[in-house]
């Protein structure tokens, strides 16, 4: 049987290289099950109570000298970051597959074909741009809370994003499409709604990341900024959702589509229960939160 | 949708659920659900006399479903109540799986039986409508008893066990019934929309029930070994009345 090693550790400040802290008996190796790496550890005092935090502190929790965790296993992770890519590339891929007529999804005299009407194009260079803003986002705006997920919410994410995306893009690329009823009047409006929200929704991703510094995971209330966008944090929590509400209406304005419709639906109502979540979270953690807002929609929800 | 930290997903919201009992009905609730599971045991029970007078009458299983039609879309119907009474909290089940079965049955009923004539005339109706007729019987006046506190074991016991014998004759007349009206369905374009249209969307229900029989694969299993494991349960035990499904 191998020697137990310990380890001594000096910390040294790197500037002026005062000793910060010595640590003694340092055991390498201190959790033997490396299959279980941090991200899927989640340990608690009680087996059935909530999972503490990477920021807690040993010694402001309410152990004796002797303290006690419980491990759970919380099963394969994945980062947030692979999954938003992942799920975000596939509708941008997916729709365009549809809008140039990709064999074997329309008949055969349609391959490679393109559509006649203009909003068909129109339509195509919005979903596009929304899925482009979105990755981008993931890669160079948002900062995580929490690093993982588990693993199956992938599959779940994608069917989901993959699946409407499909869906949406057969009906609107369909060289059977009808165009609005009201033509270049309701296509120019819904381009309106879409652009003012892909914007406002813009600048709350970025709002939202100012308040948080580099690395740090604090959590702070929201305020407007300087940006009329991100005034109507006034009346709502989570406006980034309402925002993003409001790009799907107008899509779907855009492309009088019903499948779009349901899409619009369905993610309103996820977004919802989010948002209440949030807004309850706001309001658990902060004495002084604005008591004027909503979650996601003003005075109504 | 941006990065909220959706709940339930990560390491910090893991929910707690520590062992928080749901109280029971309160007295007037528990008085209406009697008022309920009595009157649906009734109703079964009218279809189940309704369809052993006609075999008499007739001689023969054929067109059966003709003579309890109507009490069978009535009663069958009247289910959707249960939904409404998880979602009030008056009953401690799953909105959803309530909500789940109770709409597949209405949906057999109505979307299929109903709507396709051609199948009324098939047996597989008459075996789907007696497994129907026998498990409702039996479930009840199982949540009759259970909510009044005097649960005779004979009928806990059957609820656990005809079940073995119900469920695969049930889908069986299901997925039948469904089989036969495929041809029917495709050729009349039933509850189909094509293309093109201005809402830009279609609809085949041809292909629909195709994959509603297909959803049987994987969904039944599941529901038949969930009773199963709640049979164990339930039967190995003889304190808690209140576990209902």
């Amino acid at each position: 049987r191998s020697p137990v090693v310990f380890f001594e550790v000096e910390i040294l400040d790197a500037k002026t290289k005062d000793k910060l802290c010595f640590l003694d008996k340092v055991r390498v190796n201190l959790f033997p099950y490396p299959q279980w790496y941090p991200a899927r550890q989640s340990i608690r005092l009680d087996p059935k109570g909530k999972s503490l935090k990477d920021e807690d502190v040993l010694q402001h929790l309410p152990v004796g000298t002797t303290a006690t965790f419980y491990f759970r296993d919380l099963g394969s992770q994945i980062s947030w970051v692979t999954v938003f890519l992942t799920e975000y590339t596939g509708p941008l891929v997916i729709y365009l597959m549809f809008y140039f007529r990709v064999p074997f999804i329309y008949a055969p005299k349609y391959d490679f074909t393109t559509s006649k009407h203009w909003v068909v194009h129109l339509a195509c260079m919005c979903h596009s741009f929304h899925y482009m803003k979105r990755l981008l986002e993931t890669l160079f705006v948002h900062r995580f809370s929490h690093g993982t997920m588990p693993l199956r919410n992938i599959f779940k994410n994608c069917t989901y994003y993959w699946g409407f995306a499909a869906w949406m893009a057969y009906y609107i690329n369909h060289p059977l499409y009808t165009p609005p009823i009201y033509g270049e009047q309701q296509i120019r409006l819904a381009l309106i709604l879409f652009l003012f929200c892909q914007i406002g929704n813009f600048s709350i991703h970025i709002a939202l990341r100012n308040l948080r510094p580099p690395g740090s995971k604090t959590r702070k209330i929201p305020y407007p900024t300087k940006n009329p966008f991100t005034w109507i944090f006034l009346l709502v929590s989570c406006p980034n959702y309402t925002y993003e509400l409001g790009s799907w209406l107008g899509f779907t304005l855009m492309t009088q589509c019903l499948p779009v419709a349901f899409f619009t639906l369905v993610g309103f109502i996820q977004m919802t229960v989010w948002a209440k979540g949030k807004h309850r979270s706001y309001l658990k953690e902060f004495r002084d939160y604005p008591p004027l807002r909503s979650p996601i929609l003003p005075f109504i929800l | 949708m941006s990065a909220a930290a959706a709940p339930g997903t990560s390491k910090g919201a893991h929910s707690d659920v520590t062992g928080r009992r749901k109280k029971g009905p309160g007295a007037l609730a528990t008085a209406y659900l009697v008022i309920y599971n009595v009157v649906m045991t009734a109703g079964w029970l009218v279809i189940a006399v309704g369809l052993v007078r006609a075999y008499l009458a007739r001689g023969s299983y054929h067109g059966l479903y003709y003579s309890i039609e109507k009490p069978l879309k009535f009663f069958q119907t009247g289910a959707v109540l249960e939904i409404l009474h998880c979602a009030v909290g008056i009953v401690p089940s799953s909105v959803v799986l309530t909500g789940f079965q109770v709409m597949s049955r209405v949906f057999l009923t109505w979307a299929v039986t109903h709507s396709v004539k051609e199948v009324q005339s098939e047996d597989s109706v008459l075996l789907f409508v007696t497994a129907w007729t026998v498990t409702e019987i039996i479930r009840y006046s199982f949540y009759t008893f259970s909510l009044l506190n005097h649960l005779p074991y004979l009928i806990k016991w059957a609820r656990y066990t005809f079940f073995f014998v119900l469920y695969p004759m049930g889908v069986t007349g299901e997925l039948l019934t469904i089989y036969a009206a495929l041809p029917h369905a495709q050729k009349t374009g039933l509850y189909s929309v094509t293309l093109p249209n201005k809402y830009n969307f279609s609809f085949d229900y041809h292909s629909f029930l195709i994959i509603v029989m297909v959803s049987y694969i994987p969904l039944f299993p599941q529901l038949y070994f969930h009773m199963i494991r709640q049979r164990k349960k339930v039967l190995g035990h003889t304190e808690d009345y209140s576990k209902v499904e």
